[in-house]
């Protein structure tokens, strides 16, 4: 039993139309009890609330607030690999795409590592394209202890592995693991991934219930906003974040909003996500689930950044290489995606502490939580 | 005066540590409130830093720590960082707090009895977050827990003293301190809950997020002298009914 059983059951068509033709009324409605609705999340997910998001980013600032304090966790990406056996028409890792093809030895991530140290950060999120063969359980068995010596948080955002896999991770301190949907549209997920085994839709959507079900402490939710109508795919990460949190009462979750940015041979977005949506997708997940931890990548420009920091996101990272070994050697032509806020670790955090924030490097003690 | 433990305390308002918007705020807030034990998450201290932006500064302002094991899912996490304290911190005073939920932030009573019964037994002094649960709070009592600490309403939440009615049964019946933490939102209360004759109250949420904290944490200092003074002094006694001018049985009195 997974979330494919139920997803099979959801209404997507139907649900679309809801989406399209809510009211003024439906989403005062909703503003009344958000949490834990999927009916409310439609409502504030709809066109009819974009007349609404002051007073929903209003409600949303001051939910943020109660629960999180002033506090925004700092975590930066370590790329170990950019290869991958997948072709995905949006992403720089393709495996069609005429790219340097690396992959971090022990000695390259170390020195990652010691930099990444240097910046201060203790929560990490390590990041490959997906080849199970070169870049699979065996490189990260050997690799993640080295990583967990030296970071109290240890999340993975890789291919989706087997429950067994998961849990000898675990085993090695595995904190998180991200898992991106991309889309929820089976027909546009479909056309988007056309080799490889990330074709497997099912096997992907399946994915968090085998984190889960191997005590992973924590499971990221995404889409890629782009791919298909971005109220619908949000609508349905709601559903599957229901789902999971329901049936998995001990874990954590987090969602990741990315916006789809250009890459080396990438497609144009079907659907542009503005920065009102964005805004609105942020404070309709914080009305429907006020503990609910939402990262912000540097995709994002500086100026939207900081205007969102109130908003309700709760981790960000700053100072992001999306290319192995860019920490130590920045090259261009290894980008999984173009970086939009490039200001350093130290010019963002004098920024968020100028707005009353307060970023918080440590929220974890990896040496007493048990395996 | 206050006692837990062998130690006196003259504020029974206990802070916390947690979502300030930076630690000079902090400090002044904890002043302000002339609290003297502090709570303070072992989970956000980083030990291998030489200067931690949370013990620092609290280190130097001299109040007393009550470290807390936050974060903590199970007895057996939570003896780990009880002990990581002691080692790191000096201190034997533990909150002991576990909550596997993540989304109320629920005490776990099985887990946190377990662990109590063992950091009792090893010396440590331990205050355990709890439901409101009063058998739960003659249980720890049973194993040594200096004091019980139950719950308003869920943590943050600022919803005040939904459990009254269980709160009173546990002061009723403790023999030991009881603190009253989580859930508390108003300096009202704060007042409420020691008029009940509560020990103490443990305030947070409601002094770091509010967008004045030093302002806020005096009237929750003002509110728990006033609510305990109150109490002391003796409430009068709430009538369910009215009191009849012509008494019904006045003729036998004829």
């Amino acid at each position: 039993m997974s979330f494919v059983a139920e997803f099979a059951k959801i209404p997507r068509d139907k649900l679309l139309l809801d989406l399209y033709s809510c009211t003024a009324q439906d989403v005062e409605r909703a503003l009344v009890t958000p949490a834990g609705d999927l009916r409310s999340l439609l409502a504030l997910l709809s066109p009819a609330a974009e007349p609404y998001i002051e007073t929903m980013a209003q409600h949303s600032a001051a939910l943020t607030r109660q629960r999180f304090g002033a506090n925004l966790g700092m975590y930066l990406p370590l790329y170990v690999s950019n290869l991958c056996a997948n072709e995905c028409d949006y992403c720089g890792f393709s495996m069609s795409n005429k790219l340097k093809r690396k992959t971090l030895n022990e000695q390259e991530l170390m020195a990652e590592i010691a930099i990444i140290k240097g910046r201060g950060f203790d929560s990490i999120l390590l990041v490959s394209g997906e080849h199970e063969t070169k870049v699979g359980i065996d490189y990260f068995t050997q690799m993640l202890p080295l990583v967990k010596q030296q970071f109290s948080h240890v999340a993975m955002e890789v291919q989706p592995m087997s429950e067994d896999h998961y849990r000898q991770l675990v085993a090695l301190g595995l904190d998180a693991v991200m898992i991106y949907q991309e889309t929820y549209q089976p027909e546009t997920y479909a056309r988007h991934h056309s080799r490889g085994k990330k074709m497997d839709f099912a096997y992907r959507l399946a994915t968090p219930d085998r984190v889960a079900a191997a005590g992973v402490d924590k499971i990221g939710l995404g889409v890629l906003l782009g791919l298909d109508d971005w109220r619908l795919d949000a609508l349905m990460m709601g559903y599957h974040l229901d789902y999971l949190e329901r049936r998995y009462w001990r874990t954590r979750f987090s969602i990741s909003l990315p916006r789809l940015r250009p890459c080396t041979g990438g497609i144009t977005p079907k659907v542009m996500l503005s920065d009102l949506g964005l805004v609105q997708m942020i404070c309709a997940f914080r009305l429907f689930n006020h503990q609910l931890d939402i990262s912000m990548s540097t995709r994002e420009s500086p100026e939207l950044r900081d205007n969102l920091l109130p908003l309700g996101i709760t981790q960000i990272s700053a100072g992001s290489s999306t290319q192995p070994g860019g920490y130590q050697a920045p090259d261009s032509q290894l980008d999984q995606f173009e970086i939009s806020d490039d200001r350093s670790v130290e010019q963002v955090i004098k920024q968020m502490q100028l707005q009353g924030f307060n970023p918080v490097f440590k929220d974890w003690e990896a040496n007493w939580i048990t395996k | 005066m206050l006692k837990i433990a062998d130690v006196e305390f003259e504020s029974r308002l206990f802070t916390g540590t947690g979502k300030f918007s930076n630690s000079q705020v902090m400090l002044e807030a904890i002043t302000a409130s002339k609290s003297q034990l502090v709570t303070v998450a072992m989970k956000r201290i980083d030990f291998k830093m030489e200067l931690d932006d949370l013990l620092t500064p609290l280190r130097q302002a001299g109040v007393r720590l009550l470290p807390n094991t936050s974060g903590a899912r199970n007895a057996k996490e939570a003896v780990f960082a009880a002990e990581l304290a002691r080692e790191m911190l000096g201190t034997h005073w533990i909150k002991l707090e576990i909550h596997p939920d993540p989304k109320y932030l629920m005490p776990d009573a099985i887990e946190t009895l377990a662990a109590a019964k063992i950091l009792c037994d090893k010396g440590f002094i331990v205050m355990p977050y709890v439901h409101a649960d009063p058998v739960l709070c003659r249980r720890l009592e049973e194993v040594g827990c200096a004091a019980v600490m139950p719950l308003a309403s869920p943590i943050g939440s600022n919803q005040g003293l939904v459990t009254e009615s269980f709160l009173k049964i546990i002061i009723e019946q403790a023999r030991v301190p009881v603190v009253i933490d989580a859930g508390i939102g108003a300096p009202s209360q704060a007042a409420r809950a020691m008029e009940l004759g509560a020990d103490a109250v443990l305030v947070n949420t409601a002094i770091a997020s509010s967008a004045s904290p030093i302002v806020m944490a005096e009237c929750f200092k003002e509110a728990v002298q006033c609510g305990r003074r109150a109490f002391e002094a003796g409430l009068g006694r709430v009538q369910t009914g009215a009191v009849h001018t012509s008494p019904l049985t006045g003729f036998l009195n004829q």
